[in-house]
């Protein structure tokens, strides 16, 4: 109750911060998925090019987060503002799990119906939007899913970084030995990972095609 | 209508198809008879050009199918896949209006197409907003011939259209279908490894083997042919194809 009492106290803070958090997780939410889906779709066309991509995202994915926005930093034009650098190394993060999803959906559609559209006369494009993309729609949403609940979790390491976000509290928890600094940033963050995945997932609901 | 020269089609180096000469005449159903591996699948690939030939060429309507645009030559010839392949996201009415939505026919007349086609087909309106996994095989079928009959084409190409069926579905579908077609005069190619679908829709019948055309018959003729396959292949079919051979008469 003390960590309740706590948070409510310092709510102004805690929304910030929420909002800080949100900013981080959404924008690169929106690159990883502008990045990673063509990219999916790309290499499911090609599937020559399916293993070094798939292999790329999961080396990616095997860097400590601390590294990784420590590797960054020195970086002349992300390291002025690290709120870039962390969109930018959770953007890197989020890939995977998209690329993946989309790869795995579009190659998961009956290639029956793929051909019967082909040789009913729809184009490439007609094809991609109006078949296969909608039938793998449910299998790439549950990537962003995924993608969402790691970045949620990941961004509060950017406060290592004075990106802010919610990892602000816990760091600052941290050098006051403090709990209840910890989980007022802990806690928020949590409940914004339960969120955005159920939140997600009942779009995937809704737009599952039957 | 449609002319096969001189065609070969090679996977890797490997014949699947070679020196193929066959003629399609106008409103005629051929049946391309053989087993599994034979090439039929491929010769009617071949048509609307969803394999190119490694050498020869195939004409529609007296030109060169490799010339103009692939997606005009698709629109115009129907297609018909064993299982379909209906879009499981699309309604039955989305999927029969799919050609004609694509080729910007006005909302009402792409709506009154489809259940004109339904009813074509023996489905009932009811079914319009269905979705495919709700249908049996057979309705799923008809949605599938009524869908390659949408934008009216001159020529329809179909893949063993019923060969995942049961046997009443099949016969029922077959029966449907050969009164459908005296009444459309569609230029028909339609693949089947089953001597007695061929009997019973086809007027000519190409028997394929081993990527080769053997022998090119009327099914009476076909019946009483001295060539070893096909008398092979009606042998192995055993009694009761006459009645086959007549048509619907039976």
């Amino acid at each position: 109750m003390n960590v309740l009492r706590f948070i409510w106290q310092d709510h102004d803070e805690v929304l910030k911060l929420t909002l800080e958090h949100l900013r981080l997780v959404g924008f690169s939410t929106l690159f990883a998925m502008l990045i990673g889906i063509p990219l999916g779709i790309a290499i499911a066309h090609r599937p020559r090019f399916n293993k070094p991509v798939l292999a790329s995202a999961n080396i990616i994915q095997t860097i400590p987060g601390l590294a990784l926005f420590g590797f960054l930093l020195p970086v002349p034009w992300l390291g002025e503002r690290v709120d870039r650098l962390a969109i930018l190394a959770l953007t890197l993060y989020a890939l995977l799990p998209i690329i993946r999803n989309t790869y795995t959906g579009i190659r998961g559609v009956d290639p029956a119906v793929v051909e019967a559209g082909r040789g009913m006369g729809l184009t490439e494009s007609q094809l991609l939007f109006q078949v296969e993309l909608q039938l793998a729609l449910s299998v790439i949403l549950s990537g962003v899913r995924v993608a969402v609940v790691i970045s949620v979790g990941l961004a509060t390491i950017a406060a290592a970084i004075g990106a802010g976000g919610l990892g602000e509290f816990i760091y600052r928890g941290l050098d006051m030995v403090d709990d209840r600094v910890i989980l007022a940033g802990a806690i928020p963050a949590a409940v914004l990972a339960l969120v955005a995945d159920f939140g997600v997932g009942w779009l995937e609901r809704r737009l599952q095609p039957r | 209508m449609i002319e096969f020269r001189d065609v070969s089609y090679r996977v890797a180096g490997t014949p699947v198809l070679s020196g193929f000469n066959l003629q399609v005449q106008s409103g005629e159903t051929l049946v391309l008879l053989g087993r599994s591996g034979s090439g039929k699948t491929t010769s009617l690939k071949l048509v609307n050009r969803l394999l190119t030939p490694s050498s020869g060429e195939i004409r529609v309507k007296g030109v060169s199918n490799a010339e103009g645009d692939v997606i005009r030559l698709r629109r115009s010839i129907g297609y018909v896949i064993q299982d379909v392949g209906l879009f499981p996201h699309f309604t039955v009415e989305r999927n029969i209006g799919l050609v004609p939505r694509i080729e910007g026919w006005p909302e009402e007349r792409v709506r009154a197409r489809a259940l004109e086609l339904m009813q074509m087909v023996g489905l009932s309106p009811d079914m319009a907003g269905r979705r495919p996994h709700q249908l049996s095989g057979g309705q799923r079928q008809r949605v599938g011939v009524a869908r390659a009959l949408a934008a009216d084409p001159e020529i329809l190409l179909m893949d063993e259209p019923f060969g995942a069926l049961d046997p009443l579905t099949r016969d029922e579908l077959q029966r449907e279908f050969f009164l459908l077609q005296q009444r459309l005069h569609k230029t028909v190619v339609f693949v089947t490894h089953d001597l007695r679908e061929a009997l019973r829709l086809g007027s000519r019948i190409a028997l394929m083997e081993a990527g080769r055309l053997v022998t090119v018959a009327e099914p009476q003729e076909f019946l009483r042919s001295t060539d070893p396959l096909a008398s092979a292949y009606v042998r192995a079919f055993g009694d009761g194809l006459e009645s086959a051979a007549n048509r619907g008469a039976s």
